[in-house]
């Protein structure tokens, strides 16, 4: 595919620092939480949605972008915030709540905004879907080439905010592609009990725009994918619908007891884990030696360790913070004019 | 300065039309869309013209998909425009309620402030028309409950041109919200005093400033939008039998000027508030309460509310105007506040 060796390597160390951030947010999470488990208890408080498994969705779709690129995500926010290249200490202290955080602790893990990145999430399904149509629209109006990317999950795909952002941005011809993460499962429900085809990819049709499926979890043939539908929509030939077959290796949220899940599934899933798939490719294809691997995974680690040490040592918001940002201070710059040519 | 043409006067549809136009014309940001927005100007005409001047890239009929395009709204608006999206009538707030409370509401917060929502959302609301339970609502009071929206309710077309260019300039989200009756459509009852004068240069009035519409000493009447022309027509008659009503505008629900209200109950002792809006949970609950919380020993007697009576807009034109606030309403009101 003639993929550059550092591209490759650091999709590899993307990947690896998505994993082992949601293992250690895993472990972090049930800090305070045992023997009884209290969901409001311990280090990091509150619903907890993890991504292990999904890490090629997010880094072979987001190795095509550009800071300035958006990226409109969900409640399971952590593998593509990384991935977009969200920063992971301040995007750890918000989960952890503190005031060092994107928010000040005033959205937590589902609520992630960090502007530098034009990335943002939300805890709503499907409620990304429109808001990138409008940053494609915003870019369109921008006359720039920038283009505007939503991750949801196949549940989302039924509500009424994916059909009308996909026929928008068919109308429109806007710079968008819609990620479908078919994890197979909407919370318990599986997707052959919530939707009527056996592929989204196929609803492309519906709104005259290309759909693609991708099988496997694989990241190079996302990245592939990917590629072709970020390059159609900065040509200005409109948006794609790609859904990619990934995996959930956690519950829906952490405390999940799973029992709607087939006995062994999970073990089968971790069998072929696309991290490790990916390190034998490298590996086997002679693209990086094993040592160049190892210390990538190194590094992936110690920023991990950093960022979560960084969260550790922040310190929580003060109380009366509470009544602080619900509104912006500021009214116009009046540089409009200037801001658009 | 301001042009002291006293002879131009607009309706409200044109003061708002102007008001867009003009900061379109400063602000390349500055978009519309919305359903009807384009060739019909508005199913109020508060778009009217526009799509001639500034053409179809910055004037934009949507489809009929409100989570669609005001999502898409916001979208844009976090990418550093200035949108301003048209919700025909605020009774459709119903399917696309989830981008305007969980989003455009919130994300500013959720940001730390960090990130800035220019966005505003205008539309119409108000019955007196015969058009229904579902095209006849109020609904400010609902979305002023709601922390993160200023909410503004415009009762002049002066008013609604400084409103709605503060709004624009804004960099939060504004629900601007007019009277489908005081907007000088031709084919509704004309409201008199309702066309008055604007400016032709460009204004902004400050959210959060009531104006005191008519001073007075007996009893204070504290009302927004239709409202206020009725409290005004109630002012006029009770005069003629010695009362002295003082009449309070309050232009924006979010922010909230509360202090001008005090003052004014402070003076007059005491208080009805005039609401379009359905009687329970909302604005005048909310103006009561502050009374009751700031000026309490200062009332002489208790305070008294007229809104709608907790009753969806019925149709039929006497149960319509059984249900609507209007002058001889608030007229047998203040009597009764004078008498107990």
């Amino acid at each position: 595919m003639g993929i550059p060796k550092e591209r490759l390597l650091q999709m590899y160390r993307d990947m690896v620092v998505i994993r082992h951030y949601e293992e250690i947010m895993a472990q972090t999470y049930l800090e305070g939480k045992q023997p009884v488990f209290n969901i409001a208890a311990g280090t990091v408080p509150g619903e907890m949605h993890l991504a292990a498994g999904q890490e090629p969705v997010a880094v072979g779709v987001c190795a095509h972008l550009r800071k300035e690129d958006a990226v409109a995500g969900t409640h399971r926010p952590h593998h593509f915030a990384i991935a977009k290249g969200v920063d992971l200490k301040r995007m750890t202290a918000e989960i952890f709540g503190k005031v060092t955080g994107l928010g000040q602790g005033k959205g937590g893990h589902m609520h992630l905004f960090d502007p530098d990145v034009h990335f943002g999430c939300s805890g709503i399904i499907a409620a990304g879907i429109p808001q990138a149509v409008g940053a494609a629209l915003a870019f369109r109006q921008q006359k720039s080439d920038k283009v505007a990317v939503t991750f949801f999950g196949e549940g989302a795909a039924n509500q009424g905010a994916f059909h009308e952002g996909l026929n928008l941005a068919a109308l429109w011809r806007l710079p968008v592609i819609f990620v479908v993460e078919d994890n197979d499962y909407a919370i318990s429900v599986p997707k052959q009990k919530s939707t009527a085809v056996a592929s989204n990819a196929d609803r492309a049709a519906g709104y005259g725009i290309p759909g693609v499926y991708v099988g496997e979890n694989d990241l190079l043939a996302v990245y592939e994918a990917a590629g072709e539908a970020v390059a159609r929509a900065r040509r200005g030939e409109g948006p794609t619908l790609l859904e990619v077959k990934t995996d959930r290796l956690f519950g829906h949220f952490q405390g999940d007891a799973e029992l709607y899940r087939p006995k062994g599934e999970v073990e089968r899933l971790r069998a072929k884990d696309p991290i490790a798939r990916f390190r034998t490719y490298l590996i086997e294809r002679e693209l990086a030696p094993e040592t160049e691997i190892t210390d990538t995974e190194q590094q992936a680690r110690q920023s991990v360790a950093e960022a979560f040490a960084f969260a550790r040592e922040s310190a929580y918001p003060a109380p009366e913070e509470a009544l602080k940002h619900v509104f912006v201070e500021t009214t116009s710059d009046r540089r409009g004019r200037h801001a658009v040519n | 300065m301001l042009s002291i043409n006293a002879d131009r006067k607009l309706t409200m549809s044109k003061a708002i039309t102007e008001a867009i136009a003009q900061e379109m014309e400063q602000d390349e940001r500055v978009f519309v869309l919305g359903e009807d927005v384009g060739i019909y100007g508005g199913i109020f005409s508060s778009t009217a013209g526009l799509l001639e001047k500034f053409g179809p890239e910055r004037v934009i009929d949507t489809p009929i998909s409100e989570t669609g395009f005001i999502g898409a709204a916001l979208g844009a608006a976090m990418e550093g425009m200035r949108p301003i999206a048209e919700l025909m009538f605020v009774d459709f707030f119903g399917v696309c309620m989830d981008q305007i409370y969980n989003h455009i509401a919130k994300n500013t917060y959720f940001a730390g402030g960090h990130m800035k929502v220019p966005l505003v959302l205008m539309t119409a609301t108000g019955g007196g028309y015969n058009d229904a339970g579902q095209h006849s609502q109020s609904l400010w009071g609902t979305f002023a409950h709601l922390p993160g929206l200023k909410v503004v309710v415009p009762s002049t077309p002066y008013d609604a041109k400084g409103l709605m260019t503060q709004a624009i300039r804004d960099d939060n989200p504004v629900l601007f919200m007019f009277h489908k009756g005081l907007m000088g459509l031709g084919w509704m009852t004309l409201v008199k005093d309702a066309t008055g004068h604007v400016p032709e240069e460009a204004y902004a009035i400050p959210f959060g400033q009531a104006d005191v519409k008519r001073e007075g000493t007996d009893v204070t009447i504290v009302s927004v939008s239709m409202g206020v022309y009725h409290a005004l027509e109630a002012a006029r008659e009770l005069e003629r039998e010695g009362i002295s009503a003082e009449v309070i505008d309050l232009r924006t629900l979010v922010p909230l000027d509360r202090e001008a209200v005090v003052r004014s109950v402070k003076k007059t002792h005491r208080l009805l508030v005039v609401d379009e809006d359905y009687l329970s949970y909302g604005m005048s609950g909310e103006i009561a309460a502050t009374v009751a919380e700031r000026a309490f020993d200062y009332l002489d007697a208790p305070v008294r509310r007229l809104a709608v009576p907790d009753v969806p807009i019925p149709f039929a034109r006497p149960l319509e105007q059984f249900v609507l606030p209007d002058a001889p309403k608030i007229v047998a009101a203040v009597k009764e506040l004078l008498n107990s």
